[in-house]
């Protein structure tokens, strides 16, 4: 199908095996296919895009969405009825509770006259969340053919690999197909293939170029590098768009992207900061080391007290309670007992940064408890400031 | 001249569009038939259709149907348990024995059946519910309420009475993933079922398909006090030479197919296969694997996937890739779509493992090791942020590739919580032989970590 190529990029060889399975609207396909890859590898993509093409009767669903196996049920059943009645009348919705009242169900629906012994496709999306739930869902599904004697399959989709689904008393193996990750070239491929119609394709494939050359030791998601060669796009462009170089001058392009791409890494790549706060910084050219990252690490002034909160925070999480004698007998506090709504109000604003956590329960009676959620160098960094060695007072340096 | 010329011209013009015509009619011939022979196919290997062969359980299915005779047609009371490893063919012998059984006519009137699945039937309200409304006695329950599972359970079979009140109808229960029912509470319906048929009331055979072969372990003393203890095992107990003459027979077209000419044809290519000796090769190494029908049935379904018309009949090239297919190591694969830095991680891991003997580790562990790589001169280009290591430290995760050794617990934070590696030292040598475009740096730190010294 030439059109189809031209949807679905560098997976010519999964389109094919997949419609060879699929076979024939009435003949019996494997009751179960499983398909896994990395994330990003065209699993989804395909997978609908083929059916919707080929224009086989199918319903999707996320089992991120459906947690428990009632929601999960009743949406398959839902759109299963959606898909069967032509009108679209409002119809009633189905109330699923267990696996049995399903295969009854679902019996009944696919006796519609419009499936007229098609096979339906049933894909389950993210399907390693099947594991989580009852027990009997995953072999049930599995055997969903022979359960209802009805022409379906279904289809799972996941990054994780078969091995770890199995169940300890076995089940019904389903047919494993592997969607390959995408080579380098792929994803220069399929990267300029979005180039915006204003430059050429050449132009933004340099860019791509570079892009990877960053990039692509660190990360092969096609979703994160797509995500990333948009934000900074408007970057390279710019002395373009300035007039300081045309659009065949590498070397200047390049020696003004790089760093900005470096800068990208540690900021947007960890979700430090948000695309529109970086899509700012973009235009107004600031100093990067004024970033403010989403962790206050480094670019809070904290003061004097709350310093010394912050630490004793740290020891009491971290520390095993039987140790507190050992450390503390001959301490000299230096910390002065305070108003105890002033030691509220700190503890409080420490929580707004994040540097302590509230754990257990609300309705506890004996006062709310806290964690230190703060790394080992950070809370260093902060000791070095008041002068208290940390390290002495910590059980696991001894 | 000319006009002998012309028709000479005129004469090869037409062989020329007939022959064509011929291939054309030819493909169109191949492609009708060619969707037949996938119809019957599939239904052979996807659906377990009804017509299939019963290889070497003769002996078991003669027990059966004499067992289910006896119930159906002397009204006697039975239990059996069906026990065979996964695919080994359970659910097809009940299936037929069943079959034969209703092709009795005074059997087919009066013999009543009930189909309960472990997988289906969670606990044992929703299995009565079940019961009722596959004898039909929805209607007579109405909204009774029943003081016991035991009395629920006997109005049912008094329901099926016949008329005269002589006998009762004879009820087949038939309990598929038998084991799951073994967990239910009290195993009440198991102990009712068993009880009634000890005692005399209603010709009632109770059989159980399970793939446990120490199911009698799970079953309650007084459970198994009133099982009658008879097991049927099937157990794959075919040699390779039978299992070569199943591979045949399964690929071969049946006599009632339409052309008889391409039947022929594809049996006879069938025939060459078996004699091939890669072929051979290849269903050795697969018997010798697994050597149930289902792991067959996916590797011929493979092949027949590569079969179109303008290849029009399986080859040994075909057999040997599917084997290649169903051999693939998963865990490879994914290793096979890791970034570069993810690498670097799983050797740093590697060699802690070798140097602490597998004891678990933690991500500053792992970042120190890494570290060790990056601080010669020539690796600096490795030499990327620490949040931006706890990332790919953390797809890894994500991927099942490494696992916490408890769960995340509220006290650790996650930079010193203890993992473990989920690949062996061969996995991760084999998936670095085959990892594109491998840096010569990294490949050679992977095959030792003395070399940077």
């Amino acid at each position: 199908m030439p059109h189809l190529e031209n949807m679905v990029l560098c997976r010519e060889p999964q389109v094919a095996t997949l419609q060879a399975l699929f076979g024939e609207r009435h003949h019996f396909s494997f009751p179960s296919i499983f398909i896994y890859g990395h994330t990003a590898s065209g699993k989804t993509y395909v997978t609908q895009t083929l059916l919707k093409t080929l224009e086989l009767p199918h319903v999707f669903v996320n089992c991120v969405e459906c947690f428990t196996s009632r929601l999960l049920l009743e949406q398959i059943l839902n759109k299963l009825n959606h898909l069967c009645s032509s009108e679209d009348g409002c119809s009633t919705q189905v109330t699923c509770e267990t696996f049995n009242d399903f295969v009854r169900l679902f019996k009944q629906v696919t006796k519609a006259e419009s499936l007229k012994d098609q096979t339906v496709y049933i894909v389950l999306d993210k399907a390693e969340y099947l594991r989580d739930m009852e027990a009997n869902l995953l072999p049930g599904f599995l055997r969903l053919q022979e359960l209802t004697d009805r022409n379906v399959t279904v289809l799972f989709l996941s990054e994780i690999v078969w091995e770890k689904f199995r169940p300890n008393t076995g089940c019904f193996e389903p047919f494993v197909l592997y969607f390959p990750d995408y080579s380098i070239g792929n994803l220069q491929k399929i990267l300029s293939h979005d180039h915006p119609p204003e430059y050429s394709a050449d132009f933004y494939a340099a860019y791509i170029n570079i892009l990877l050359g960053v990039f692509y030791t660190v990360c092969r998601d096609l979703k994160e590098l797509r995500y990333l060669a948009v934000l900074n796009f408007p970057k390279y462009c710019e002395p373009v768009v300035k007039g300081e170089a045309n659009e065949r001058d590498t070397r200047k392009l390049w020696r003004n992207i790089e760093p900005h791409l470096k800068r990208a890494m540690q900021t947007v790549y960890l979700r430090e900061i948000s695309s529109s706060q970086w899509e700012k910084l973009q235009k107004d050219d600031t100093d990067p080391a004024q970033l403010k990252g989403l962790s206050a690490y480094t670019h809070v002034e904290l003061p004097y007290y709350s310093k010394f909160i912050l630490i004793a925070a740290y020891l009491a999480s971290y520390n095993p309670a039987r140790t507190d004698k050992r450390f503390f007998l001959k301490h000299h506090g230096k910390i002065k007992k305070t108003n105890f709504l002033k030691k509220h109000e700190k503890i409080t604003s420490l929580v707004t940064l994040q540097l302590l956590t509230l754990v257990g329960h609300d309705d506890q009676l004996d006062g709310p408890k806290y964690k230190c959620t703060v790394s080992l160098e950070f809370i260093r960094a902060i000791a070095r400031t008041v002068n208290f060695d940390i390290i002495k007072y910590l059980y696991d340096f001894l | 001249m000319f006009e002998l010329f012309h028709f000479h011209l005129k004469h090869r013009f037409q062989c020329i569009k007939m022959s064509s015509r011929k291939s054309k009619s030819n493909n169109v011939i191949h492609a009708e038939y060619l969707s037949q022979v996938q119809r019957i196919l599939r239904e052979r290997f996807c659906h377990q259709s009804p017509q299939s062969n019963l290889f070497g359980v003769q002996v078991q299915y003669k027990h059966l149907i004499e067992l289910l005779k006896r119930t159906a047609i002397y009204g006697e009371s039975n239990s059996v348990l069906i026990i065979g490893p996964r695919g080994s063919g359970k659910t097809m012998l009940i299936n037929h024995a069943l079959k034969e059984l209703m092709e009795v006519e005074e059997v087919s009137e009066n013999v009543l059946q009930v189909h309960l699945n472990g997988l289906l039937q969670i606990n044992d309200k929703i299995a009565l519910k079940e019961i009722t409304r596959q004898l039909n006695l929805e209607n007579v329950v109405g909204d009774k309420v029943f003081g016991s599972f035991a009395e629920n359970l006997s109005f049912l079979l008094e329901a099926l009475k016949k008329g005269d009140r002589s006998s009762s109808c004879p009820v087949i229960f038939i309990l598929d993933e038998f084991d799951l029912f073994t967990h239910h509470k009290n195993q009440t319906l198991l102990y009712n079922l068993f009880d009634i048929s000890q005692s005399a009331q209603t010709p009632l055979a109770v059989i159980g398909l399970t793939c446990r072969l120490d199911i009698l372990e799970l079953l309650e003393k007084r459970v198994k006090s009133r099982f009658s203890h008879r097991q049927i095992h099937l157990m794959n107990s075919f040699g390779f030479p039978q299992y070569l003459k199943i591979f045949k027979e399964q690929l071969s077209l049946p006599a009632e197919f339409p052309d008889k000419l391409f039947s022929e044809k594809w049996n006879e290519n069938v025939q060459c296969l078996m004699e091939d000796r890669s072929v051979r090769e290849v269903l050795q190494k697969h018997f010798n694997v697994s050597k149930n029908l289902r792991s067959l049935h996916m590797l011929l379904m493979l092949a027949l996937n590569r079969v179109t018309t303008s290849h029009p009949f399986i080859t040994a090239a075909d057999l040997m890739e599917a084997n290649q297919l169903c051999s693939m190591d998963s865990k490879a694969n994914i290793v096979h779509g890791l970034s570069v830095l993810e690498i670097c991680l799983i050797i740093a891991m590697k060699h802690l493992n070798d140097i602490y003997e597998e004891e678990p580790f933690n991500f500053q562990m792992v970042y120190n090791e890494f570290q060790k790589f990056v601080q010669r001169k020539a690796h600096s280009v490795y030499n990327f942020e620490k949040p931006v290591v706890m990332k790919a430290f953390e797809h890894l995760q994500q991927l099942e590739l490494i696992k916490p050794m408890e769960r995340t617990s509220v006290n650790t934070q996650r930079e010193y919580q203890l993992m473990k590696l989920l690949l062996d030292n061969t996995q991760i040598m084999n998936a670095l032989q085959k990892y594109p475009n491998c840096p010569t740096d990294v490949r050679q730190w992977a095959t030792s970590s003395l070399s940077w010294l």
